[in-house]
């Protein structure tokens, strides 16, 4: 069928400087660029390009532009071009509209609607380069009370304490599994992690046995509805178990990942025939209510032999408050809330840009619920979706949260440029595709740095705008909204926020 | 859980400087309170004259085995203190009271009239017995400072008493006459700079809950992650201040829990995770645990505190020392202050004086010298 999609993006290379070395035409996984021997001349074809800019950072002579086709159907506020392009597309196709990472819709942010607090003069700040400042937080459930037994000038404890994990910054990384992401990608994360002494989070693909040893203290491993890869020796070397409820950018919906990405090394991770489908069904058909929760939240600490918390990660969707709280009540140690705006592999657009609240939001109210039930210390929160730099890592913080997850960041730190076709399976960086000749480009020593730079960048941000609020660990500062006004919000918005508006 | 409308609307906290000493005599003897009334004079500029009071402990030796309740009843709403006599003779049997005597030439502004009672609980027989007495009058207190209005308990403890207002401190101490009338083995004092409150009496320090009372002079970054904290276990915030939320916790962790002081300590002030790693095993996991345990409960930001009950006083700083306090002793007096010249103003001759570190409680108690303990650690 002759399509009528416009191409979305304009490829525009400057004849002066080109010297046709044919770098863009070997970096770009949808054959935007050919060179023509005849000619001795570089062309281009638009429309397939997908904006990612892999060859405009690769091009040696900066000849290439690449910008957001100015083409346009009449200007339109209802029927804009996407709504009209994704029309065309499905007349073509009859499917579903995929797409990759997270919501680019105008959603508010809150993050941009609510700002931090400064000592003036009742208290001093602190300054992190002169005075320590700690961002250590233990991520598990914490006892009511402390049972001590105090004989002359020792003190020992006699409260049975439950097991809880360390992270050296309150930032880990979200769950993306081996299989969505290349292998290259998955040990970059794994590295940063270990090497900063944070968390990284397998997704729902199983951690490959060479990677166990060495990286396990520093994994989050998931166990999801499709049970990919997971066997108590599995369970076993990491520091936390993670059951996945749901997922932010598409909340009620299972994941599929196709055959053709299931190589050796995959189908052995992941305990399935090599180049068989691995579908993740929408439920785990063993959890059809709060009780069978708690099933699997103690067998899976039965098989880890209670030593590692037991983490729940759910999307954020309309009753969140509620259903973070029975997840407490079930036994979880960690609750992981995944907002609106996080991403994916994979996700039909409808879905993604659709289903779900904004984390902010859902934090706000699972830590005002939490509260009120008394339930709060009984476990760590833990906020995905959208967090974009430190200074939303500190007011989901304050929000309530014990530490975050970040998913895009970390991606993007390693190169991504959030082109949104993660699910073709070209990613032209190396990150979301099994192509060895795609994946080779991301050297693990080089990305593995930069997510350390990221972290460590973020967490001296982060001591900074501790150290001005007059706090020198970070635990001061969870689920403290004193030290947040909002901007241009609503009242009900403020409301749910528990935030005060600014000049209140 | 109580219905709640959005923490939005809860008040702002109180921003407020003070001053603090506190006085103990270890071998229990009893005595006037020139020292902390003299002292607090010697500090003034540490207050502006909108809050002031005093503790006193070994104060009622003729009742000790009743709860002194010490309340306070606003000119403007006459009809308290008849509710109060009401209630108080239908869950205890008041043995004696009377109001406490003023001193009519004393220039405060606006007193309420305090009285005292002695009491000890009469319960209902639909009550039951699973109160201890002491949670019986903490209960009975509750009600009477959140249903009342107009009527607000000072203090509640057994052989002690609190006592404080709008003024000065030694304005206070001389409108009750606190140099002439009483005695006591422990004095504590405070002096209060409140920046946005206008002074009412109820708010003014010690901040007493049973034979506990709490003087503090600080500013919790860490407020808003401890009031919440606090919350969880039944303390619901009523004036908005540093010192409630201090008091709160102290009840919390060493009343309710029994914990005791050296163990708090590491929570209110805990050890930097660098030090921690650093200590020998043992230790290493008791402060790792109450780090983790508690994170909430610690107090971050500048603040001295002075807390004292039956037989013990201890004061504590917090754990960079933003807000120093100093320790001294002389024979068998143990003094804690704000401030160094504020001791030697009212004992010129001291064994000892010292500034103990950032988290390291000084503890002084009823017959021992425990309070050596944190000179060894000493600056
Ligand atoms: S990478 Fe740049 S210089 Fe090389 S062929 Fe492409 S446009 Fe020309
Ligand atoms: S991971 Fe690759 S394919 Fe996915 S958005 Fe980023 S650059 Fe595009």
């Amino acid at each position: 069928m002759f399509s009528h999609l416009l191409p979305e993006f304009l490829v525009e290379r400057r004849s002066d400087r080109c010297i046709k070395c044919r770098v863009c035409e070997r970096q770009c996984p949808n054959g935007v660029h050919h060179y023509d021997t005849e000619l001795d001349l570089m062309f281009s074809d638009e429309s397939p390009c997908v904006g990612c800019q892999r060859c405009v950072v690769f091009c040696p002579t900066n000849a290439l532009s690449v910008y957001p086709h100015p083409t346009t159907y009449r200007p339109n506020a209802s029927w804009t071009r996407e709504k009209l392009q994704d029309l065309k597309k499905q007349a073509e196709t009859g499917g579903v509209i995929l797409t990759g990472s997270g919501n680019d819709k105008p959603y508010r942010i809150y993050w941009d609607h609510l700002v931090l607090n400064a000592s003036q003069v009742t208290n001093p700040s602190i300054d992190p380069l002169r005075e320590p400042m700690e961002l250590r937080t233990y991520l598990g459930r914490k006892p009511d009370t402390l049972e001590v037994e105090v004989c002359g000038d020792r003190v020992s404890i006699t409260s049975r304490l439950s097991p809880n994990v360390p992270v050296e910054t309150p930032i880990l990384f979200s769950a993306m599994s081996y299989g969505a992401i290349s292998y290259q990608a998955f040990v970059s994360l794994a590295m940063a992690a270990k090497e900063f002494g944070t968390l990284f989070n397998t997704g729902e693909g199983g951690l490959p046995r060479e990677m166990r040893e060495k990286f396990g203290q520093n994994a989050v491993v998931q166990c999801a509805s499709g049970r990919f890869g997971v066997d108590p020796e599995y369970l076993n070397s990491a520091a936390v178990v993670e059951i996945k409820i749901g997922q932010g950018a598409k909340p009620g919906i299972g994941g599929h990942l196709p055959g053709e990405k299931v190589a050796a090394n995959i189908a052995l991770t992941r305990m399935i025939p090599e180049g068989t489908d691995a579908l993740s069904p929408a439920p785990q058909h063993d959890i059809y209510s709060i009780e069978d929760l708690s099933m699997l939240i103690y067998a899976l600490k039965e098989a880890t032999n209670y030593e590692k918390p037991v983490s729940v990660k759910i999307a954020a969707v309309h009753n969140v408050a509620a259903i973070a709280s029975g997840i407490v009540r079930a036994g979880a140690d960690i609750v992981a809330i995944d907002g609106l705006r996080g991403g994916t592999g994979a996700a039909p657009k409808a879905i993604r840009d659709n289903v779900g609240i904004p984390i902010e939001l859902a934090l706000a109210a699972v830590d005002r619920r939490l509260r009120e039930e008394g339930i709060r210390h009984k476990c760590s929160i833990i906020a995905a979706s959208g967090i974009r730099c430190s200074a939303d890592v500190v007011k989901a913080i304050a929000l309530g949260a014990d530490a975050v997850y970040i998913g895009s960041a970390a991606l993007v730190a390693m190169g991504c440029t959030l082109c949104q076709k993660c699910y073709t399976g070209k990613c032209a960086w190396g990150i979301c595709t099994q192509d060895p000749y795609l994946s080779r480009r991301l050297n693990p020593e080089i990305a593995s740095q930069r997510l350390v730079n990221l972290l460590r960048g973020w967490s001296h941000e982060i001591k900074e705008m501790l150290g001005g609020m007059g706090i020198n660990a970070i635990e001061s500062l969870r689920g403290n909204r004193e030290h947040l006004r909002g901007v241009g919000l609503e009242g009900w918005e403020l409301d749910v926020l528990g935030v005060k508006g600014a000049g209140e | 859980m109580r219905p709640q409308i959005s923490e939005r609307y809860l008040p702002e906290k109180d921003s407020q400087a003070c001053g603090l000493f506190g006085v103990m005599n270890t071998a229990g003897e009893r005595f006037g309170g020139e020292m902390a009334i003299n002292a607090m004079a010697n500090m003034k500029v540490r207050g502006n004259g909108l809050g002031g009071g005093f503790a006193i402990y070994g104060l009622y030796p003729e009742f000790r085995d009743y709860y002194a309740l010490h309340i306070m009843f606003e000119r403007h709403q006459p009809g308290a203190k008849e509710m109060v006599d009401e209630f108080l003779a239908d869950h205890f049997h008041v043995v004696y009271d009377e109001v406490i005597p003023t001193n009519k030439k004393a220039t405060v502004l606006n007193p309420p009239v305090v009285w005292r009672y002695f009491v000890s609980p009469r319960r209902h027989p639909e009550e039951g017995n699973n109160l201890s007495d002491d949670e019986f009058v903490v209960e009975k207190v509750m009600h009477i400072n959140t249903r009342i209005d107009g009527a607000y308990v000072f203090s509640s403890g057994k052989d002690m008493g609190v006592f404080k207002g709008v003024g000065f401190p030694e304005e206070i101490a001389d409108y009750f006459m606190l140099d002439r009338l009483y005695k006591g083995y422990i004095w504590t004092a405070h002096s209060r700079f409140p920046t946005n409150t206008p002074g009412w009496w109820g708010g003014a320090h010690p901040f007493s809950i049973l034979d506990w009372t709490v003087v503090h002079n600080g500013e919790l970054s860490s407020y808003g992650t401890n009031r919440r904290y606090l919350e969880m276990f039944g303390y619901y915030c009523t004036l908005y201040t540093d010192t409630e939320v201090m008091a709160y916790a102290v009840d919390l962790l060493m009343r309710r829990q029994g914990l005791p002081i050296e163990v708090v300590s590491g929570i209110f002030a805990a050890p930097m995770w660098d030090i921690i790693e650093h200590m020998e095993p043992e230790r290493r996991e008791l402060y790792k645990t109450l780090r983790m345990s508690y994170a909430p409960l610690l107090m971050n930001g500048p603040f001295t505190v002075i807390v004292a009950h039956h037989n013990e006083m201890f004061g504590l700083t917090d754990r960079i020392r933003l807000r120093p306090i100093t320790a001294a002793a002389a024979g068998d007096f143990v003094f804690l202050s704000s401030e160094e010249a504020s001791i030697r103003a009212v004992a010129p001759r001291l064994d000892l004086a010292w500034t103990p570190p950032g988290g390291e409680p000084v503890v002084a108690r009823l017959h021992t010298k425990d309070y050596l303990a944190s000179l060894t650690r000493a600056v």
